[in-house]
């Protein structure tokens, strides 16, 4: 039996790239090392009665040109747009948002009544850089460093593009692109915790405190999602993240599309310089006339790949691949909604997000300990209590909490992790959430505590880099993950990336695994209904 | 009473430099300094009366080759105690790692092949970046607009330069044309000694730590750099940095500059929107159709040309521009030599003793702190001299230091000499029984002595965001101001600062090319 | 005090005259107004407007926001700000300003009172906080946001000099554009000849506390002309008669802007008569000098006067060959002139009458279905409704 594309990862990105190319009339396979499907998109019952979103746990960036493609919603995805959310402060007062913009702006007035105005010019100014690196998401860089006419006309679309705007706004754009958004928020703002609350965006997920160069343009990365066309806005998906890859897979099944799951892959079989399938854990082989890799690039190529077949300096770029991971997770499990004292009583702000960090600073010290190989004594915490949203995810009256932390570092001080490492990491963060909310301890029912050695080792996201890389300049458009290798093809034949470690990197956004089945097809002149970027008007 | 055509704000080298290329094309220049002396950042005060002048700068990096022959300033009395400096990279043990000629061309010490190779391919490749950068200091930053007076054949030149890399070497330029120093040293270099020091260079004068993104482009920076015309190179002028002071002015006025020191500008004078001349601190008013300025941009337009004559817009940005001075700078009296275990003190010594000893440093920085074991460039002038006896000094560039203490000034300062006689009695056990007189200017002083915004150097932080045609910012990153008749030439525009003059020779010659503001 | 942090359970505000407009908004149709909750109908739109043509209207503008600038380089600070010379404005005296970012584009338009020699009122519809306080910069000058401290009310209409005698307030010698104070219930209010009608009129300001017995007051003295309040809708109508522009009707302010080419300059929105360049630096001086000398303005504000009953909003504008030159920004018919009219952007130079005249793309929804009229679109005079009251003083007693 032999398959025209075989798929490893059924994360979002690799059922992604199969729906595209079974709909294309491609025989496809997706096998997963897990017994369930979804990779950093799962819904998990972890303790009896509870859906954990126990990896990624919101939704925004996931591209709605795709939803439509793979017609998600026909296949059971909903989306929930989300409301508001709170940042703690330690003289026990809070900063609220609201989705409402006078409701936003008088609780920003509360801070400071010149940021609140300040904030509509801070958000215009972000758009503005949004407006033009969404068009960017579903299209594969070009390499700058050939002549061929494709990166040609590619670079010379992006010189219009960028042509487009006044010289103001292009000098505007790359020094947005190149600061940190602790330089770029004091250019706005003089409340601490407005601040705070800001820089949020642009260190999740990241190896960067807010006071490194080129934070500013991770907020972007974190901006320029949407929900139903409301950009920078962010929900759950209903019946916790799973459902997203939940319906990819019901989308691939409809489209003649495998999925095996229980099937780790050992290697990606080469033969003459071409990738001609994939030996299993168990020893079965499967061959297929070309293979896609959902893993990381690491893992990918340092893993299951014979590096004999690779270039030497292949290698090397990939050894010297950045994915340090910076978060831990804890899911909590709730016997009922937790109490916030400072909060006014039947507040909104639970079905939001919820932080503890109440200036950028704080933030920048939590940074300085993950450079040092500590997990943060006093960590960035981002929040979320998704059943106050979702009615499906536990039982009613009790809650799913899903606490998403920085920093915690790969390794602590050059060693693994230990179990005991990894509880006093928990600790630190329930300490943290119980300090806002007296009796928190007592309602937790179960609690998963996740670091980058459990992310590693279940997910398999190299060091626990929940971008499959980190978003540095370094290694991002051309760069990603390998300069001359960021259009999804690698050095063997018929072997192509298709998860985040590719352009333009993580998030459950599932532009890589769009793009990378968009080049196959390129490559194969198929047919395809996928369609282009929507426009930006 | 004589007349000028082109009156200069600021004597500094950038000052200096501006003016002798203007008045060799024919300007009648007049050169404004505030201080007693001209030469800026390569002059300094005595710690003592029987002791030479400590001045801020301690050593030529950059010097811009167009200053150096067109000035002539060899032949206005600058001569060498040292070319090719040597820059020993200390270790607290006593295995120091030397490193011989530009950017380390030799290694001795304790380090294997494999090292030695693994350095020798990293410095090739990032010799070969600066190489390519190197024009760019020399041209008026492009404008992203057409028929905006761009020099196109010398940048076509250094994009062709670029190119000419070959197809892997200019990925490999793209890849970490924003990179951090940190991440490049892991990954190519095992030795700690050497990363430190390299981590150390890249964040000299800068206010970013080694793991900051857009770190590495601040090290290709500094090895474009050319000292006594080789690139990368260290030199010691002799008699010192105030000796490169004296020969620019001295060169200066031999190109018919007119030189005025205590001559403190109060504002700039604007009729009709145009800058007609400078009103000194005194009230003594001086006319000229062109005014340079070679001090800091903020203070250009916020103190001397003043809000009312600029727009909103244009003042938030002046506003907004970054200058955050991060180091501080260590005199010593010594009453013999330091011994630093047996190091020759005729080096450029350097105490960093790996990565995360200069990003540590720099961490308590950015909270206003300051850090408990900073890091630190070390230069015994008097090693180099020949009749050397009696009493040493030290000059040391000790980083980090916080711009804005929390603690105050005063403590700041005198934690921050603690700390850092502290380190250095690891690295020169009894050091501290030698001093006989001692000196710390934190960043408030260095701005208080020089007039440099934030104590930094550079007038304006060097940081890709402010470079360029960023540099200070992109309104008047092509030295011509809104007003016109006004242009800066100081270190706060392209390519910044340090003791080069390069800023205000483009300046002149942007000014002299008629390209209209 | 009300616990602040509570906000968020009634996220528009009322305004002080909410208990009087609220009685008699039968129809209950509200809108929002930079955070305030406004009226936008109260009982019918045509009555109400012809009460601001026949007799007496009464407009709540507290949401109006309004700046107190005070400080001793209050008139430095505002000539560098503005377009026009401010030093010209006497003490009682209202100038209708507007004012630009760097690039020399519109941000907004207000009016400015000062209210002494170093103390002014700016009254617009956008909010600048940010804006005017790095203005400040280099100047010795405070900027407040006193929109909450005052109450405002507009009575415009023919009758309203009679109302506010009636009511005692002698206002027969203020003239346009000035102000007066009278003494009201132990407090002050401020009555100043301004409206945004293009007709004879009078905003009142007071402090919140007095504003429901001055509303008393006016209605009472009213009464015998028939006052009515009035909503956002009649008013607009009355504006686009006299030709006043709106921000993000007929501009978009510059600093909102997300798409380049939607900013205007004052050449460009016909504010051109503003600027005074011999007053010094301004903000956008520089720009605007280059694009008077280089000629450089892209578009025109005009004035149209349109074929036919159907109003005209948001049409796209042809020239006589079928190419797109311009967009009505705002346009009614109109009760009081008896035609069709319009203002819009028109690309240059097709604001000088393009060959073959301009016709504009209405589409009318009846019942359910767009009808698609090409109707030509005449240049013509603004206001395009210009009583004599509006500037006669002492104003007749109608």
């Amino acid at each position: 039996m032999s398959y025209d594309a075989a798929i490893i990862g059924a994360g979002h990105n690799g059922l992604v790239a199969a729906c595209y190319l079974a709909r294309a009339g491609l025989k496809v396979v997706v096998v997963e090392k897990n017994d369930w499907i979804g990779g950093a998109a799962v819904s998990r019952e972890l303790y009896p009665g509870f859906t954990y979103s126990n990896c990624s746990y919101v939704c925004s960036l996931f591209r709605p040109e795709i939803m439509r493609d793979l017609e998600l919603p026909k296949h059971g995805l909903q989306v929930l747009p989300y409301e508001g959310g709170a940042v703690f402060t330690r003289d026990g007062g809070y900063l609220a948002t609201f989705r409402d913009h006078e409701a936003n702006r008088r609780e920003l007035m509360r801070h400071s009544p010149r940021d609140a105005e300040a904030y509509d010019r801070y958000s215009r100014d972000v758009m503005r850089h949004c407006r033009f690196i969404r068009p960017l998401l579903l299209r594969t860089p070009p390499d700058p460093a050939t002549f061929r006419p494709r990166d040609i006309a590619e670079l010379a679309w992006l010189g219009r593009k960028v042509g487009e705007m006044s010289e103001g706004q292009i000098c505007d754009m790359i020094r947005f692109w190149t600061m940190s958004i602790s330089d770029f928020l004091d250019e706005y703002f003089e409340s601490p915790v407005i601040k705070a609350y800001l820089a949020v965006s642009a260190i999740i997920g990241t190896a960067l405190g807010p006071m490194s160069p080129g934070s500013a343009y991770v907020l972007l990365h974190h901006y320029m999602g949407d929900v139903d066309g409301n950009v920078g806005a962010w929900g759950f998906a209903r019946g916790g993240m799973g459902a997203i890859t939940q319906a990819l897979t019901a989308s691939l099944r409809a489209a003649g599309g495998e999925v095996r799951t229980g099937a780790g892959v050992e290697k990606v079989l080469v033969a003459n310089g071409r990738a001609t399938g994939l030996r299993l854990e168990g020893g079965e082989e499967i061959a297929a006339r070309r293979v896609l890799s959902n893993m990381d690039v690491k893992r990918t190529f340092l893993k299951h790949v014979d590096t004999a077949e690779l270039p030497p300096a292949f290698v090397k770029r990939v050894e010297t691949f950045k994915s340090r991971g910076s978060s831990g997770k804890l899911n909590i499990a709730l016997d009922a909604a937790p109490h916030f004292p400072a909060l006014p009583d039947g507040a909104p702000m639970l079905k939001g997000d919820l932080h503890f960090t109440d200036s950028v600073e704080r933030m920048e010290r939590a940074y300085d300990d993950w450079k040092a190989g500590h997990f943060s004594r006093d960590p960035f915490q981002d929040t979320m209590i998704p059943t106050m949203i979702d009615p499906t995810m536990a039982p009613p009256g009790k809650h799913f909490m899903s606490c998403f932390i920085q920093y915690a570092p790969p390794k602590i001080e050059g060693r693994d992790w230990t179990d005991a490492d990894r509880d006093a990491f928990g600790q630190t963060v329930i300490d943290q959430i119980a300090e806002y909310s007296p009796g928190f301890k007592d309602r937790i029912l179960h609690m998963e505590v996740r670091t980058p050695r459990e992310l590693e080792a279940e997910v398999g996201l190299t060091d626990g880099n929940i971008f499959q890389g980190e978003l540095t300049f370094d290694q991002l458009l051309f760069n990603r993950p390998v300069p001359g290798y960021a259009q999804y093809k690698t050095p063997i034949r018929d072997l192509w990336l298709c998860g985040s470690s590719a352009h333009p990197g993580g998030g459950v956004m599932g532009a890589p695994g769009r793009n990378a089945a968009s080049e196959i097809l390129r490559d194969l002149r198929a047919k395809t209904e996928m369609r282009q970027a929507y426009a930006v008007v | 009473m004589p007349s000028y055509d082109t009156i200069i704000i600021g004597g500094g080298t950038n000052g200096l430099a501006c003016a002798a290329r203007l008045a060799k094309a024919g300007k009648r220049a007049l050169v404004l300094e505030a201080a007693e002396r001209a030469g800026g950042g390569a002059t300094g005060a005595a710690l003592a009366p029987d002791l030479a002048p400590m001045p801020l700068a301690h050593l030529l990096t950059t010097l811009d080759p167009r200053v150096l022959d067109g000035m002539e300033l060899e032949r206005h009395g600058l001569s060498y105690a040292a070319t090719g400096l040597t820059t020993t990279a200390l270790s607290p043990t006593g295995d120091h790692l030397v490193l011989e000629g530009p950017a380390g061309a030799g290694l001795s010490g304790t380090i294997d092949d494999a090292g030695r190779a693994a350095w020798e391919a990293l410095r090739r490749r990032l010799m070969s970046f600066a190489e390519a950068l190197a024009p760019f200091r020399a041209v008026t930053p492009p404008r992203i607009a057409r028929k905006a007076g761009n020099d196109n054949l010398k940048l076509a030149r250094i994009g062709l330069g670029l190119r000419r890399l070959g197809q892997d070497e200019f990925r490999e330029f793209l890849r970490m044309a924003l990179i951090n120093i940190a991440d490049v040293l892991e990954d190519e270099i095992a030795d700690d000694r050497l990363r430190g020091l390299v981590a150390f260079d890249a964040v000299l004068g800068a206010w970013l730590g080694p793991r900051s993104p857009n770190s590495l482009i601040l090290y290709l920076n500094r090895l474009a750099g050319e000292a006594a015309g080789t690139r990368a190179a260290l030199a010691l002028p002799r008699g010192g940095m105030g000796a490169v002071a004296d020969a620019m002015a001295r060169s200066a006025e031999a190109a018919g500059v007119t030189l005025r020191t205590g001559a403190r500008v109060g504002r700039v004078l604007i009729e009709e929107d145009r800058a007609c001349g400078v009103i000194l601190a005194d009230g003594e008013e001086i006319r000229a159709g062109l005014v340079v300025s070679a001090i800091g941009p903020k203070a250009t337009f916020l103190d001397l040309v003043g809000a009312r004559h600029l727009d909103t817009g244009f003042v938030r940005r002046a506003t907004n521009i970054r200058a955050r001075g991060g180091a501080a700078k260590l005199h010593l009296a010594l009453k013999g030599a330091p011994d630093f275990r047996g190091a020759d003190p005729a080096t450029r010594l350097v105490i960093a003793p790996d990565i995360a000893s200069v990003e540590e440093a720099f961490n308590a920085t950015k909270y206003g702190e300051v850090p408990e074991r900073p890091v630190m460039e070390i230069v015994l002038p008097k090693a180099h001299e020949r009749e050397a006896g009696g009493g040493h000094v030290l000059s040391a560039i000790v980083q980090f230091a916080p711009h804005a203490p929390r603690a105050g000034l005063d403590e700041a300062r005198r934690r921050m000499l603690a700390n850092t006689l502290e380190v250095l009695e690891t690295y020169a056990p009894g050091i501290g029984g030698l001093i006989t007189h001692s000196e710390l200017l934190m960043p408030q002083d260095i701005e208080a002595r020089y007039g440099m915004a934030g104590g930094n150097w550079h007038h304006a932080e060097l940081s890709v965001e402010q470079m360029l045609f960023l540099r200070p910012f992109a309104e008047v990153a092509q030295y011509a101001t809104p007003v016109a008749g006004l242009w800066l030439a100081g270190a706060g525009s392209h390519p910044g600062g340090g003791v080069s003059g390069a800023a205000g020779w483009n300046a002149a010659e942007r000014i002299l090319s008629g390209v209209a503001a | 005090m009300k616990d602040l942090r509570h906000h968020y359970e009634a996220p528009l505000r009322t305004t002080p005259f909410h208990d009087r407009i609220a009685a008699a908004n039968v129809l209950n149709q509200w809108g929002p107004w930079a955070g305030y909750t406004t009226a936008l109908v109260l009982e019918d739109a045509e009555m109400e407007y012809s009460a601001i043509r026949n007799t007496a209207s009464l407009y709540d503008l507290c949401p109006m926001i309004k700046y107190r600038i005070a400080g001793r380089d209050a008139v430095d600070y505002l000539n560098r700000l503005t377009l026009r010379d401010v030093a010209r404005v006497a003490v009682g005296a209202v100038q209708y300003t507007a004012w630009c970012d760097d690039r020399g584009k519109l941000l907004d338009d207000g009016t400015l009172f000062r209210l002494g020699e170093a103390e002014f009122l700016l009254c617009c519809q956008e909010r600048h906080l940010p804006w005017l306080l790095d203005s400040a910069i280099g100047f010795e000058v405070s900027v407040h946001d006193v929109t909450a401290e005052i109450a405002a009310l507009s009575l415009q209409g023919p009758c309203t000099a009679s109302v506010l005698d009636a009511a005692g307030f002698d206002v027969s010698a203020l003239k346009p554009y000035r102000f007066a104070s009278f003494p009201f219930d132990g407090g002050d209010l401020i009555i100043s000849r301004t409206g945004f009608t293009g007709d004879l009129g009078y905003e009142l300001w007071i402090e919140p506390a007095l504003a429901l017995p001055l509303w008393d007051r006016l209605m009472a003295a009213g009464a015998y002309c028939g006052i009515r309040p009035v909503g956002s809708h009649a008013l607009d109508i009355a504006r686009i008669e006299a030709g006043f522009l709106a921000a993000h009707a007929d501009f978009v302010p510059a600093d909102q802007a997300l798409r380049e080419d939607r900013v205007r300059s004052p050449y460009e929105l016909a504010l051109d008569w503003m600027i005074d360049f011999g007053k010094g630096h301004f903000n956008g001086r520089r720009a605007l000098l280059a694009e008077r000398d280089g000629q450089t303005s892209e578009w025109a504000f005009v004035a149209l006067d349109i074929e036919g009953n159907v109003a005209a909003d948001h049409a796209i504008l042809y020239d006589g060959r079928n190419r797109e030159v311009g967009q009505i920004t705002s346009a009614a018919w109109s009760p009081s002139a008896k035609r069709s009219i319009a203002l819009a952007q028109v690309r240059r130079p097709h604001h000088a009458g393009a060959k073959g005249g301009l016709r504009a793309e209405i589409y009318a929804l009846r019942e359910l279905h767009y009808v698609k009229l090409m109707m030509t679109a005449r240049m013509t005079e603004r206001p395009f409704f210009a009583p004599p009251r509006r500037r006669t003083t002492p104003p007749g007693r109608f």
